[in-house]
């Protein structure tokens, strides 16, 4: 399954619902789209939801790593919602569970912008 | 004479092209060889995922997408093992001269994570130069037990 990626906005607040695969190709660089299509739109509170991500790479990693920077650089805030075990692994792995602010609870996400 | 436990049994053995198909082929073939084998869901997972990120360091660091070169993955059982082989026809990689992804300086880095991700999935990773002096990288993940 290809990436799919979905926005909506919750008071100032854009969700970015993100299903399937991110990985090095077709789904990394559409995550860094939408990412920056957001930032150029003047959004600085992004919440990613990674909930039916099923996959994620290195390069996928990446982009979120990526996308944190794009959003901080602005003056603007990305953080990360449900996070699946083998996406919370991966962060663990690489350390970015340091970087990234997580939350599985959308309510409490939404009020920590 | 040679017998099941110290001749490795090739179960896989392909050239590939540089491409991201290849990537995509050489996850599936792995985890179907580690399905075979008896590895669990979370095992299997682990094994694909370690085979992706190598061939994808081949095709994109080692052969930069070469349409004149390939990316060999060859998967093999020996005496309790897994075995998985990579290489490439680049010009071969200095694991040395890598930034270490996790420091601090390196957190937010684009790149550079794919082998510490392969090292935590895998149970024994070597790197070395095939003999025309690309990229040759070797994982090892032991076998289920009864595998």
């Amino acid at each position: 399954m290809s990436l799919k990626l979905t926005t909506r906005q919750v008071g100032d607040v854009v969700i970015v619902d993100a299903a399937g695969r991110i990985t090095l190709g077709e789904g990394s660089s559409a995550f860094r789209d939408t990412i920056k299509d957001l930032v150029n739109k003047g959004h600085k509170k992004i919440l990613v939801n990674l909930g039916e991500v099923t996959y994620i790479d290195s390069s996928g990693i990446g982009e979120l790593v990526s996308g944190y920077t794009t959003v901080s650089n602005a003056g603007g805030q990305m953080k990360l919602l449900n996070l699946t075990k083998r996406v919370h692994d991966l962060l663990q792995i690489t350390k970015l569970y340091t970087v990234f602010e997580v939350f599985d609870d959308e309510a409490k996400a939404l009020a920590s912008f | 004479m040679p017998n099941a436990e110290s001749t490795p049994e090739i179960l896989y053995d392909q050239y590939l092209e540089s491409t991201l198909a290849s990537v995509d082929a050489s996850e599936e073939a792995a985890k179907s060889v580690a399905e075979r084998l008896g590895y669990d869901e979370e095992e299997t997972y682990h094994i694909g995922y370690a085979v992706r990120e190598a061939v994808v360091n081949a095709v994109v660091h080692g052969n930069t997408y070469s349409a004149n070169k390939r990316v060999r993955l060859r998967m093999e059982r020996s005496a309790g093992w897994l075995e998985v082989i990579v290489e490439d026809e680049g010009r071969g990689f200095e694991e040395s001269r890598q930034a270490d992804p996790l420091a601090r300086e390196n957190l937010l880095s684009q790149s550079g994570r794919g082998l510490l991700i392969i090292r935590a999935f895998m149970d024994e990773v070597d790197i070395g130069r095939t003999e025309a002096g690309g990229t040759r990288l070797r994982m090892r993940k032991s076998l289920p037990a009864g595998g």
